[in-house]
């Protein structure tokens, strides 16, 4: 009926691989062998290239540890690290620890990123809320949670309760501010297309506001993720009885390089763990929006 | 008001505008206009931007109080949005995040999609139903926001320039599918547009606002469906756009100024902006 199709977006590699009526190619659509040869050990090419620089320096690494160029007590080769993972994963002591410092960083997320919610949501709908509410919480945002530990410290001890503590403020205010702004930011537009339309009230928020204002929210639970991993290693690093913390700091004591820096990369893994899974949450709750739909689908 | 329709079913309703004022502060966009509109008519509303036409669809829709005067349906006064009235919006306004299904059934209950779909089978979508609104053109997505508004049997649906940004073959196919469906449906219909071709084709009456009044009430004679091309339809279209173009006073107002700019001449100045 309508002249336009709709326009989808390909990637250049779709389009170079897929591609039947090439000029140079023979009738009849037949694929001479080298042609396919080529064009296999081109993409292979490709897709090695991003790799040259880490495996080289990771190589030079080993080298050098090997040789004796380069102290343990500055890095240990990376053989040695790979095998004190091992070790750690084998007796069990790797898991209760990961297990320990996740726990940690997922109550103080519930908890701070909750409230966060739950004050944007109240602020960003009534007025009188944010009138009321605003301006302190932009107020008590500019203090930077790090710089509350010694204070902290006198209130809870060095105790779990510290540590949540200071998670629960710091992811807090990444999800309130960005829940706030999603939801003033929710095109008045439709908000008046759906009271025309028969809604009103909690179904008018479930389905026209929230939604809208969800993008918004997903950068602020990004934000915090990131926000999350940092503030725990630092609570981790002044006392801990168990946790990736822990772990590090007590091999620092007795210079076992290899343990810290398995610590190190547990903490790079698991950052990179939760925003693989904000990421999800994105491609799923936003799979309608243009930009988060793989091409072709 | 001199031309009478009868309309196909008894689904519209007799929409009554009387003496409506609506003033933002010191500006007055709609000045005691009064309007008379039988069952199941279909009126268009023409006038150039800024004349109050869209004023005067929002507040029949419910979306604006007047200041003065008041609207009444079937005799009954308007008081804020009516389950009635149904609106077709210049930008489409689909939920970006519900299917083109779920778009069309929003204000039901739950459990009626098999009346969305039905509509949608009308304004010939249906097979797109699971689609995300994104991957619509815009005339696909007009179509959904008019199955959208018939969903829920309005007696009046109000259309505020619904074709305003589509192209020229879209927006004919879109001429024949609201008359087809107009005339299925029998709901009461106004149309505000800027397109005078567009009113004459889809209209009985066309109405001219000015400046905040009625300047003209023109009913449209011609046999359905019309054609764009015959001498009647282009007469018509003529004398209504003669009208609507008689008051050029902001073109001669705009040319004053450049002409008293010293030294220069009024037609040798090209602003930039």
């Amino acid at each position: 009926m309508t002249t336009s199709a709709p326009i989808r977006s390909e990637s250049p590699s779709a389009l170079a691989s897929v591609h039947p009526e090439q000029p140079w190619a023979p009738a009849h659509g037949a694929v001479v062998p080298w042609q396919a040869l080529v064009a296999w050990t081109t993409s292979i090419t490709r897709a090695f290239i991003p790799w040259l620089v880490p495996v080289t320096l990771l190589w030079l690494w080993h080298i050098s540890a090997v040789n004796g160029w380069l102290s343990t007590r500055v890095l240990p080769a990376p053989l040695d690290v790979v095998t004190a993972a091992w070790t750690l994963a084998a007796n069990g002591e790797l898991w209760t620890h990961v297990q320990v410092s996740s726990g940690r960083a997922l109550s103080g997320l519930a908890i701070g990123g909750g409230l966060g919610l739950l004050f944007g949501l109240l602020t960003g709908t009534f007025r009188t809320a944010e009138t009321l509410l605003d301006s302190t919480v932009q107020m008590v945002r500019n203090i930077p949670a790090l710089a509350m530990i010694p204070l902290v410290i006198l209130w809870f001890g060095i105790d779990e309760t510290a540590k949540l503590f200071l998670i629960s403020v710091s992811v807090f205010f990444p999800i309130y501010l960005n829940t706030f702004h999603g939801i003033r930011n929710v095109d008045p537009g439709l908000i008046e297309m759906g009271r025309t339309y028969g809604l009103s009230g909690w179904r008018l928020y479930t389905e026209v506001i929230l939604p809208g204002a969800l993008s918004s929210i997903l950068v602020g639970l990004r934000f915090s993720l990131g926000l999350m991993w940092v503030i725990l290693i630092v609570a981790e690093t002044i006392s801990a009885q168990a946790g990736i913390g822990y772990l590090t700091m007590n091999a620092r004591e007795f210079l076992q390089t290899d343990v810290v820096l398995v610590g190190i990369l547990l903490y790079a893994l698991l950052g990179k763990l939760a925003d693989v899974f904000a990421r999800s949450l994105e491609r799923y709750w936003l799979r309608w929006h243009p930009g988060y739909q793989t091409p072709g689908h | 008001m001199t031309h009478t329709h009868t309309p196909p079913t008894a689904g519209g309703v007799h929409l009554q505008v009387h003496q409506l004022t609506k003033t933002y502060g010191s500006r007055t966009v709609l000045h005691e206009a009064g309007l008379n509109i039988e069952p199941g008519q279909f009126v268009a509303i023409v006038g150039r931007s800024g004349c109050g036409k869209s004023t005067l669809l929002r507040l029949v829709a419910g979306l604006e109080k007047p200041t003065a005067g008041g609207i009444t349906l079937d005799g009954e006064p308007l008081d804020g949005l009516s389950e009635h009235t149904r609106i077709m919006f210049q930008d489409s306004r689909l939920l970006p995040w519900k299917r083109v299904i779920d778009n069309a059934s929003l204000g039901l209950p739950r459990q009626s999609k098999k009346a969305a779909l039905k509509v949608l089978e009308q304004v010939g979508l249906a097979e797109r139903a699971n689609e995300w609104p994104s991957k619509l053109s815009g005339g696909q997505r007009q179509r959904v926001s008019l199955a959208r508004a018939l969903v829920h049997h309005p007696q009046l649906l109000l259309l505020d320039e619904p074709l305003g940004a589509l192209d020229a073959l879209t927006r004919i196919e879109m001429h024949r599918l609201i008359e087809g469906l107009w005339q299925t449906h029998g709901f009461t219909a106004l149309l505000v547009t800027h397109d005078v071709q567009e009113a004459v084709a889809l209209a009985d009456r066309v109405i001219l606002i000015e400046d905040g009044r009625i300047a003209m009430d023109e009913a449209v004679n011609l046999p359905r469906p019309r054609s764009v091309g015959t001498a009647a339809f282009a007469a018509l279209e003529k004398r209504i756009l003669d009208r609507v173009l008689q008051k050029p006073q902001d073109e001669t107002a705009a040319h004053d100024t450049t002409a008293t700019w010293p030294g220069v001449a009024a037609h040798g100045l090209r602003w930039a902006i």
